[in-house]
């Protein structure tokens, strides 16, 4: 018997952690030392607060760069970031730090923000919490994925992935590791979750698990 | 008042589920508030509406005042302006007297809570009372201080970091401090007469009291005449975009009386708009004012908010509630509300007040999907479910260490 998949949902709260940036410089200064949850905070913010919305705004990095001090190359060259490469927070913030870095040994000056548009960083503290949902196998997966709020689609793609540095989504382990299902498993983990709503990467599971089950009940 | 479950059909089931898990898990403590007034004042429109939801919720929620006299606050108002960076000089008999009346409150009051949670900087001396009891404090910070008159600042400081956590509503707010600091923005209130649906009767009746056809687009600003929310800067982007686009201008104040300067700015939008019959200069009385208030944002097609400085500015979240596109300075709490291009649009000058009025009356079907977008960031973010999530999470961050709470 494999082990059930039980869902849980996530909430947040935001804490500032006092620090700002004026310019690029301070950015970088600040990319290097906040704890990894704000870096996480920083990359995921527009996804949990704009989920609605395709094609998502950048991370607020690139968003303060280019809009607040209209540096645009930079900022299209941060907003190009693609974060589902990453597998750890701290090779995410390295790669931050070479593009800003590479960016100022070529740059004389700097442009500093307007007065009251400095970059604040952030980080969050999650809340895990059980959901009433279980999963024993792939049909009851596929039900509660139906179900289930997108709070709790967002914890187990993105979160598990790279907040709890699982390397993979908790779906894909799953499917996986417990029911066998080696070729669904990695399907789900190729959708990349960065370009579209979670309400359109749900409908995409969902495609990708009824086909799976339709096929086995041939 | 409404019941937890009123807000169901707005929020969905899984907002209001988790809220009551949340409450669960704090079943057996008791949150006492404490601020200086029970009414008038955003802090107090608030709590009215959040503790019968609260206790409903299983968090048995209480509230007590502070009390003080005319000189006390008076003293405080002046904090208040201080802190807001206008210059003001506070002498050490005023600081003094402050602290004896933080004194005196502190021996009087029954500390009851384990989560005592004080608003504002008029109670903020209770904190010394912290030493006697194993409580948990939170000092929650309503107003602008991003840029205070420094010595007043340090001696709040002072209190401030004798809290566990100190809350703000805006990131531009925080302060470098050796407590933890937590934003939290403030919220609406989707059932309040404000906010909730009306039918299209109401919205004429209205419109047709102020006289106002609703034959071509309608622009609106909703603000009191206050030379920071900038009548005539409203009115110079009007008459800019007019020349190009047939349409009229809806200014609506309430008559705050308590207020000197508003016959000024009323005057001198009044001048501006020199009897020209396409701006309507409103002034909705007290005893009307939500209702009306409401309809006018429902009845128009583009609403501004256009402050050059804001607090946090909840009118544009009531706005965008509406689905209306909402043009808004760039300032306070208006950049959490509005992400520029995607939710509405963020502007500096009366000149780009001007161009984006073109641009939205122009592309009505831009304008639209900026309303809907601003709607569904509201919904997620700004509604006061999402408030009262946020304070039992903090509630609950009390009690554990870490970045990552399993609860």
């Amino acid at each position: 018997m494999p082990n059930p998949f039980h869902f849980y949902t996530r909430l947040n709260l935001t804490e500032l952690l006092g620090r700002k940036a004026k310019n690029i410089s301070e950015l970088l200064e600040g990319i290097k030392a906040v704890p990894g949850s704000s870096i996480y905070y920083h990359t995921h913010r527009f996804l949990q607060q704009h989920h609605f919305l395709s094609p998502e705004p950048p991370n607020d990095f690139a968003y303060w760069v280019s809009n607040i001090l209209q540096e645009e190359k930079i900022g299209e060259q941060l907003a190009a970031v693609d974060i589902i490469q990453f597998k750890k927070i701290h090779d995410l913030r390295e790669k931050f730090i070479s593009i800003i870095e590479g960016y100022l040994k070529t740059k004389h000056g700097i442009r500093e923000a307007p007065a009251s548009s400095e970059f604040h960083f952030m980080k969050s503290v999650t809340f895990v919490i059980p959901t009433q949902y279980v999963a024993n196998n792939l049909a009851e997966f596929l039900d509660a994925v139906k179900k289930i709020s997108i709070h709790s689609i967002y914890f187990h793609i993105f979160e598990a992935r790279l907040r709890l540095e699982k390397g993979n989504n908790d779906f894909s382990n799953w499917l996986g590791n417990e029911l066998n299902e080696a070729e669904l498993a990695k399907k789900i983990s190729r959708l990349d979750p960065y370009t579209q709503t979670l309400e359109s990467l749900r409908q995409k599971i969902i495609y990708l698990a009824e086909k799976r089950l339709n096929a086995q009940n041939k | 008042m409404p019941k937890i479950n009123d807000y169901i059909p707005i929020v969905g089931d899984d907002t209001i589920e988790e809220l009551k898990i949340l409450g669960e898990k704090l079943k057996g403590k008791v949150v006492q508030h404490i601020n200086s007034t029970s009414v008038g004042g955003g802090v107090a429109e608030i709590l009215n509406r959040m503790v019968p939801l609260m206790s409903e919720l299983g968090v048995d929620t209480r509230w007590d005042l502070l009390k003080g006299g005319e000189k006390f606050f008076n003293i405080t108002k002046k904090f208040h302006n201080a802190l807001h960076g206008i210059s003001i000089e506070i002498s050490d008999d005023e600081f003094n007297f402050f602290l004896q009346v933080e004194n005196e409150n502190a021996k009087a009051i029954n500390f009851y809570g384990d989560v005592i949670f004080i608003h504002d900087p008029q109670p903020i001396g209770l904190i010394t009372r912290k030493k006697d009891f194993d409580k948990k404090w939170i000092w929650r910070c309503h107003i602008d201080v991003s840029q205070p008159q420094e010595n007043v600042w340090q001696f709040l400081k002072k209190f401030v970091e004798m809290y566990d956590i100190a809350v703000f509503s805006v990131p531009a707010f925080a302060k470098q401090l050796s407590i933890r600091q937590v934003l939290i923005s403030p919220s609406i209130d989707p059932l309040s007469d404000k906010n909730k649906d009306l039918p299209e009767e109401v919205i004429d009746s209205v419109f047709e009291k102020y006289k106002i056809e609703r034959n071509k687009p309608i622009i609106t600003q909703i603000s009191r005449y206050d030379f920071l929310k900038d009548p005539v800067g409203v009115i110079d982007a009007f008459k800019m975009v007019r020349k190009y686009v047939n349409c009229q201008l809806i200014l609506a104040g309430n008559t705050a009386t308590d207020d000197p300067e508003h016959d000024k700015v009323f005057t001198a939008a009044k001048e501006r708009a020199a009897d020209d019959p396409d701006i309507h200069l409103l002034i909705i009385e007290r005893s009307h004012n939500d209702i009306e208030i409401n309809a006018l944002q429902r009845g128009s097609d583009i609403i501004l908010q256009k402050s050059l400085r804001e607090g946090f500015g909840l009118t544009v979240s009531e706005a965008l509630w509406k689905k209306k596109p909402v043009i808004a300075g760039a300032v306070g709490g208006i950049p959490l509300q509005i992400t520029h291009k995607y939710s509405g649009i963020l502007t500096h000058t009366v000149e780009g007040t001007a161009y984006w009025l073109k641009q939205l009356l122009n592309s009505p079907e831009y304008a639209k999907q900026l309303g809907l977008n601003g709607h569904e960031h509201v919904k997620n973010n700004f509604l006061l479910t999402r408030h009262l999530r946020e304070y039992f999470l903090m509630f609950l961050s009390l009690y554990h260490n870490t970045d990552i709470v399993r609860l």
